[in-house]
Parts: C-alpha cells; sequence; structure tokens
C-alpha cells in the first residue's frame, strides 16, 4: 500500500508542476488580460484602471496562489468574454465531454480487448492479419476525414443518425445516443487499434511462459489459456494504454467536437483560445491535466494492484 | 502387450531450425524411438542435453513444444493411438489421463492466481471430480506429499510458498485428476540435495500409494535409478540401450551407458598446503546495501598456490557473495584479503591492473560471459592486448598457443559463440582468463549448467591447465561430486558462515557436523535402494534423539 501512496503523492505533486508550467505559460505571452480586454486601442488610462481592478498589479507569485486556491475552492473564476461564471459553463461543457468519451469507451474497450484476445488465439492467420489491418487503416485516416466519411455515409446517404451531435437537456437518453452514434463510431475507430495492438503484444509476450505450456497440458482450450492464464498476467501494460486512449477520449477530441458541432469541452477550448480569454484557457489547461494525471495515476495504481507479489507479500 | 497404458512405436520427431545466415529448415531431433511402459510402472528416460527426452515425454501428450512436430511413428495411450486422434480428444488425454510435472515449478506455476486454483484445474475441467471433490483430494494430496500446513497452503500465491514445496505442489497438480501416467520432467534437477531427497522421496511414495504409471526424465542416472523400474538410456535423439534399472546400473552393455555410470570417477591426489597462501580471506563480513542483515559473518578461508579451494554450500549459503567480496564486487564491512603477499584494496575502484589481472574469473553461464558478435579470437586477444600490450603475429600466436591448452585448436579462431557446445563455450572463458596469466582463478559454478560428461571433461582439463600453470582455483559449487573429485581444501558454507574447513581429506571424514552429514548423505548414489535407505537412517537418528 506504500507505493499506491506513493503514486497518489507523486500525481498531486506532478498536477502542482503542470498549474504552475500553465501559469508562468500564460504570463510569458505578450499583452495580459486587459489589453485582450480592452483591444489594441485602449487608453493607458483605461488599462491602468482595469489592470487595478483585475489585481494584475500584484506579483505574479501572489496572482498564482490567489488562482490556485480559488481553484482548489472551485472557483475558476469568470470568463473575460461573456462576464459567466467558468466553473458553470465548463460543469455543463465537461459532463457532455464525460457523456462521449463514456459510451466511446464503453464500446472501445471491451471491442480493442476482445479483438486482441482474438488477434493472439488466431495469431498469423487469417484473423489476426484482418484485424491488425482494419485497425491500422482506421488509426491511419485523419480523424476528421473518418467523421466527415461516416458523415456522408451514414448520416446524409442512408439518413440513419443525424449528421450534428447537439444534445440538450430536453432530450432523453436514447436520443442523445442517437445524437452522439456518430462522433462514438468515429472515436472509436480512432482508438481501436493502440489498445487492440497493445492486448496482443502483451498477451503474445506472455504465452511465451512457461506456465502457458503448463495450462495447455491441462487440456485447455485455446481461448481458455488466454483468458484465464495469459490476460491476467498482461492486465498492467493493456491498462497502461486504456488509460492513455481514455485521457484521449477527454482532452484530444477537439477535432471530432468541432466536426460534429458538439458542445464539449474541446470547442469551449477552441472558441475562447481564440478570443484570448485567458482565464477560460487556464481553467480548461489545469482540468486537462488533471483528467490525463488522474487516469494516469489509476492504470499505474492498477498495475501495482494487478502484481500479486505486492499484494500478497511473503 | 494389449493392456499396456503406453506403446511408442518407432516415434519420430522434427524441428524446424532457424540458424543464422541460412534458410530455416527441418530437422529430425528423435529417430524412432520404441518403448512400452505397464501400468504403475515407472520408465526412466536419461540422457544429456540434446537426446530428446523431455520430447519424448511430452510426445507422450501429443505435444510439441515450439516448432516442434511430430512425423511420425505411434503413441498408444490406453488402447488408442493419440497422434491419429481429434484435438478434443487430446484435449480430454491432457490434463486427465496423463499430466506432466515441469523441471522448473517456480516458472510453470501462474503467478496471478492461487496455488489451489491451479492444482484443481484440469481435474474440474476435464469433469473427473467436482470443484469440492477436487480441492478435498488436493489437500489430501498436499499432506501427503509432506507440505507444511496442508489444508491452507493451497490459498498462497506461488511466490509465497519456497522452491521445494511449489516443485511438490506441482506433483500434487499432476496427481490431483488421477491420472494413469504422469510425466516427470526432471522434477528435482532445479532444487538444493537436501531439498531434493525429500521431494525424490514424496514423489516416490505418491506414486506408489496412488498406482499411477511414470515417465521419468532426468540426466543424473543416479537419481532415476532410485524411482525406475525400467530405465532407457537416449542420446541424440537414438535409444543407446533399453532395459531394467539393475541391469543398467549393475550390468551397463553399451560404452555410453558404462561413461553415464561411471561419470564423475577423476581422482585426484590431495596437495599439501603451503607455508605462503596465495589467497587469504580474514573476518569477511559483507552485506548487500539496502539489507538490514549480513550476508556473510566472519569468513576465514585459505587458498595455496597452484591448489583448489573448494566452497560447496546450496542456494542462499553466500557462497558467490564471498566471491564477490573478493574480487572487490562488494566492498566488506569487516574483514581483510591478502592476495599475492599484498592486501587488496576493498572495492573494486581501489585495485591495481595487476591485481585485476593475477585474480580472474570464469562463470557459470558462458553464453552471457562472452560478446556475441566478436570471435573466439577476439574474445581470448582481448586480456593479451589489454595486460601485456600484444598486437599481429605476436598475439596471434599465443591465442593459437592457448587454443591448443583448452583442446580446441587454431581452427576455433574466426568461430562465434554461437557457433560453440555449451562445453567449447566454457573451454574459450577458461581461456580467456588464463590470458592474462593469473595467479588464482575464481570458478564460479563452472560445470553446473553443464552435462555430466561434458563437465567431467572440464573439469579434468582444469586439472591438467593447474599443472601446467600452477594457477590457483577458488571453486564456487553446490556439487559435492565436483568438490571431490578437483579440490585439495574445502570450506563448507551454510547460512553465511563456514561451518567446516579444511583439507579434503578431513573434511570428507567423520566424524560430521550435522550440516555436512546432510550434506554428504543427500548426494544420489548410484545404486539401487540407496534413497531408502537414507531415508531410513535419519528416521532413525531423529527417533534415537
Amino acid at each position: 500500500m506504500k507505493l499506491v501512496v506513493q503514486r497518489i503523492a507523486l500525481g498531486l505533486l506532478l498536477l502542482l508542476a503542470v498549474s504552475v508550467l500553465i501559469f508562468a505559460g500564460t504570463i510569458i505571452l505578450p499583452g495580459d488580460v486587459a489589453q485582450s480586454i480592452l483591444g489594441q486601442s485602449a487608453t493607458p488610462e483605461a488599462l491602468a484602471n482595469l489592470r487595478e481592478e483585475l489585481g494584475l498589479n500584484e506579483p505574479a507569485i501572489t496572482r498564482y496562489f490567489d488562482w490556485l486556491f480559488a481553484a482548489l475552492q472551485g472557483d475558476l473564476g469568470v470568463a473575460l468574454t461573456n462576464g459567466r461564471d467558468i466553473a458553470e459553463s465548463i460543469g455543463q461543457r465537461m459532463s457532455n465531454t464525460l457523456f462521449l468519451a463514456f459510451w466511446a469507451a464503453l464500446i472501445s474497450v471491451p471491442l480493442a480487448i476482445l479483438l486482441g484476445l482474438i488477434a493472439v488465439r488466431y495469431k498469423d492467420r487469417w484473423p489476426d492479419k484482418a484485424i491488425s489491418a482494419i485497425t491500422l487503416a482506421s488509426i491511419s485516416i485523419p480523424e476528421f476525414l473518418i467523421g466527415y466519411l461516416l458523415m456522408y455515409f451514414i448520416a446524409v446517404k442512408l439518413g440513419w443518425f443525424p449528421s450534428v451531435a447537439m444534445i440538450g437537456d430536453h432530450m432523453n437518453l436514447l436520443q442523445k445516443l442517437q445524437a452522439i452514434a456518430l462522433p462514438v463510431m468515429v472515436l472509436t475507430l480512432v482508438v481501436l487499434a493502440h489498445m487492440m495492438r497493445m492486448t496482443r503484444a502483451a498477451i503474445l509476450n506472455v504465452m511465451q511462459s512457461a506456465y502457458i505450456e503448463t495450462a495447455e497440458l491441462k487440456g485447455l482450450t485455446g481461448f481458455q489459456v488466454i483468458a484465464r492464464h495469459a490476460f491476467p498476467n498482461a492486465i498492467a501494460p493493456i491498462v497502461n494504454v486504456v488509460m492513455l486512449n481514455l485521457a484521449y477520449l477527454v482532452v484530444g477530441v477537439v477535432v471530432i467536437e468541432v466536426v460534429f458541432v458538439y458542445p464539449g469541452m474541446g470547442q469551449y477550448l477552441v472558441d475562447h483560445v481564440s478570443k484570448r480569454d485567458v482565464p477560460v484557457v487556464q481553467a480548461c489547461g489545469l482540468i486537462f491535466a488533471a483528467v490525463y494525471i488522474g487516469l494516469n495515476m489509476i492504470a499505474d495504481i492498477v498495475s501495482i494492484l494487478a502484481n500479486p507479489r505486492l499484494r500478497h507479500p511473503k | 502387450m494389449s493392456d499396456n497404458l503406453l506403446k511408442v512405436r518407432d516415434l519420430k520427431i522434427g524441428a524446424t531450425v532457424y540458424p543464422p545466415g541460412e534458410k530455416p529448415h527441418d530437422i529430425e531431433i528423435v529417430h524412432g524411438v520404441s518403448f512400452d511402459l505397464e501400468r504403475g510402472k515407472v520408465l526412466g528416460l536419461i540422457g544429456e542435453s540434446g537426446a530428446g527426452k523431455s520430447t519424448i515425454g511430452l510426445a507422450s501428450m501429443a505435444y510439441g513444444r515450439g516448432g516442434v512436430k511430430i512425423t511420425g511413428g505411434e503413441v498408444w495411450v490406453n488402447g488408442r493411438e493419440i497422434l491419429k486422434t481429434s484435438l478434443k480428444d487430446i484435449r480430454n488425454l491432457r490434463g486427465g489421463e496423463v499430466t506432466y510435472v515441469s523441471q522448473s515449478a517456480a516458472a510453470s506455476f501462474n503467478p496471478a492466481k492461487k496455488i489451489m486454483d491451479q492444482v484443481v484445474e484440469a481435474a474440474v475441467e476435464q469433469k473427473k471430480f467436482s470443484r469440492k471433490e477436487a480441492e478435498a483430494r488436493a489437500r489430501e494430496l498436499f499432506a501427503k506429499l509432506g507440505l507444511p500446513d496442508p489444508d491452507n497452503i493451497g490459498e498462497r500465491y506461488p511466490h509465497q510458498v519456497s522452491g521445494g514445496q511449489l516443485q511438490r505442489c506441482m506433483t500434487a497438480l499432476a496427481l490431483c485428476p488421477e491420472p494413469d501416467l504422469v510425466v516427470f520432467d526432471e522434477p528435482t534437477t532445479a532444487l538444493d540435495v537436501t531439498t531434493q531427497i525429500d521431494v525424490l522421496m514424496a514423489i516416490k511414495e505418491a506414486i506408489r500409494d496412488t498406482g499411477v504409471a511414470a515417465l521419468y526424465i532426468t540426466h543424473d542416472l543416479a537419481v532415476v535409478a532410485q524411482v525406475s523400474d525400467d530405465i532407457m538410456v537416449l542420446k541424440m535423439g537414438n535409444t543407446v540401450e533399453y532395459g531394467t534399472t539393475d541391469q543398467i546400473i549393475n550390468n551397463p552393455q553399451e560404452e555410453y551407458t558404462r561413461a553415464l555410470v561411471s561419470v564423475r570417477s577423476i581422482e585426484h591426489e590431495e596437495k599439501k598446503p603451503t607455508p605462503e597462501p596465495v589467497l587469504s580471506v580474514e573476518g569477511i563480513t559483507a552485506r548487500y546495501k539496502g539489507l538490514n542483515f549480513d550476508v556473510l559473518h566472519n569468513v576465514n578461508v585459505d587458498l595455496h598456490p597452484g591448489q583448489t579451494l573448494a566452497v560447496v554450500g546450496e542456494s542462499g549459503s553466500g557462497k558467490s557473495t564471498l566471491a564477490r567480496v573478493i574480487t572487490g564486487l562488494l566492498p566488506p564491512r569487516d574483514g581483510e584479503i591478502t592476495f599475492a603477499g599484498r592486501k587488496l584494496s576493498r572495492d573494486l575502484a581501489g585495485r591495481s591492473r595487476e591485481d585485476l589481472r593475477e585474480l580472474q574469473m570464469i562463470y557459470q553461464m558462458a553464453d552471457v560471459a562472452m560478446n556475441p558478435r566478436q570471435t573466439v579470437g577476439t574474445i581470448i586477444g582481448r586480456p593479451l592486448e589489454f595486460y601485456f600490450n600484444m598486437r599481429g603475429a605476436e598475439k596471434r600466436k599465443r591465442i593459437i598457443e592457448l587454443l591448443d591448452e583448452i583442446e580446441l585448436g587454431e581452427k576455433f579462431m574466426d568461430r562465434y559463440p554461437a557457433e560453440l557446445s555449451g562445453g567449447q563455450k566454457q573451454r574459450v572463458c577458461i581461456a580467456r582468463s588464463l590470458a592474462a596469466k593469473p595467479k588464482m582463478i575464481i570458478c564460479d559454478e563452472v560445470t553446473s549448467a553443464l552435462d555430466p560428461l561434458v563437465a567431467d571433461g572440464i573439469l579434468k582439463l582444469l586439472l591438467d591447465l593447474q599443472k601446467i600453470e600452477d594457477v590457483a582455483y577458488l571453486f564456487i559449487t553446490h556439487d559435492l561430486a565436483t568438490v571431490r573429485a578437483i579440490s585439495d581444501s574445502i570450506a563448507v558454507m551454510y547460512q553465511g558462515r563456514v561451518v567446516r574447513y579444511g583439507p579434503k581429506s578431513q573434511v570428507l571424514s567423520p566424524p560430521f557436523d550435522d550440516y555436512t552429514d546432510l550434506l554428504l548423505s543427500s548426494v544420489p548414489e548410484m545404486h539401487l535402494g540407496w534413497l531408502e535407505e537414507v531415508v531410513a537412517h535419519r528416521k532413525m537418528e531423529s527417533a534415537g534423539n
């Protein structure tokens, strides 16, 4: 358990370091918030007043800690462009993003692992080669292209699902699912290959072990050997890749959200980057970093717990 | 003959090989072997590595390891030809009628699952027993095999029990489905001798009590003589001799079998100690970084010029640690090492080039001790350049001299390690250490990974070289037969201490301390009934106390 605690502490430390980087990054940028609110033509007096009002004359260290402690209490400040509370806006956006990521993960993770198991079972035979070829192809095509292709064939030609993934509070679950069907498909295709190939490689590595021979000599079938004896020993590397992909589903789906006009975090971030809304960018950066670090931390903790030597010491 | 449990006729087995720089091609590794095994009997398959004994054992389960394929012949189990049956039938046979015990239980148990789950798996899967019945039977077997706490040991994970215990768990795993035949593949080879004797007895009693038949595969004729009814001697995939255990041991017909029976018959006259030892280890105490206990306690030994000191002990006794301290890889916490009349620095960095040159080392694994991308000539030539600054024709002449000394000759100069056999690789390592003209060589289990006859050749070579070069050996080994063959003095180590030390004749003569007695009496002897004698003797002693 000491290792798990260590890992969590490390994760928190990392998050703190990232928050410093994000804050420093926005300070280094030319111009400041007051400048971006008032624009190039602002008078020096107006700028000075606004700076005073926003507390920009305080030293950077003070501002950083003010920002950090406020963020820790859930107060992410106010968006400069529309004056709305950022935490509130992000809350809605984040739940949309998580909704999309959740369904994409629910389909892609089991599918990737299952395909990986099948590829191992029929190693170097046609099912393995077909799975490898298809998943490789899907990861090689740019995601926006897959998005438009699916949109063209499934939404426009066949008319099965809407091409725009707008969701709102007035919709029930089924309607929402129908709305996000296409982006979920695209995301699944994008993340499938990576996880499937890691599953295949990790299990094949374990298949060399002597205990696999023992299992085969017990008269177990190919799938029993893989599922009962190989898979439990391949969990650590698989979980690591799965978590990387889950993180991608949360923080990396900007392109997909834009293609399908989905009201998620990615679009929110892109909108405000183009408007130089620094507090929003900072808040989004912090949340993305937290998600990324959190998921990787979970992966490490699962790897630690999956090791029987660490779970059951002598 | 029809009621034979296992009938093998003209079995041929092939494999695909991938030699470097050549096209992959098929070769035959077993060339038509035939034998019979009745119910309840034990057949020993014996031979050196490459004899095909494991391959034949696995063929009785219609299994080929890696790229191994059964290419011809017949294997009958319980009256049916298993090479011609369906995959489903073979699955029913494996783990049900025929089960397997491997050499390394530590590698053959799944580290992620509890022992009990793995022991009962085959029995339950083959529908021989319900899960509950199988667990009850497993606990019975654990008790019969002498495992501690048989009711609960199954709840542990493989890493939570010792090597010897795990090997017994593996035997329980094989016996749990009440098979007709068990294939034991070197089940005690990886164990210490004192552990081997217990596991051997447990296996023998389990075979007797359950009436199961067994194929017992090993390279150790003395071991197989204790458990088998018949013995088949194999060499390079051919049957050399096949007969009853009594006949093979006491009246071998073939030259090769006689060589196996008389292996380790090197005679070596003990030399008297000289007044001035070449190496003097005084009061060495050492521990590894991060550990809070000492692994060596106050070790004192001397090695005399041109002589051999054997350091003998089981795994964990500290014998390899002693070598690390002497070479400077592990600075001791206390004590002093005097070598060739001068005090050695505690750590490697403080030693002179002369110290390094005069103190050489040979390792157990010859193949990982050589750079696979260098030729034999380069490997042996390197110390000549490094210590003596030899170049060109002079160096070449000396390399050829050394190659002649190790009985390989000039033609080996341009070969790569991958083209050499295990024994040849070890010879090259010996030549490399001799190239430095050392006063002393530390030999760390140098014959342990080799077949008995090859190991014999290496020991003879080392003794011959000692006479020519007047070099001293610190010979680390767990094998008492090797100790007898080459040592002048012996240090017996146990749990980091030297428990017995002196000239060979004295150390190997009674009265013994308890540990040396246990160690000596555990070495399998080449006569029938030895196992029972030892076990009966020990029972009597413990009853007497």
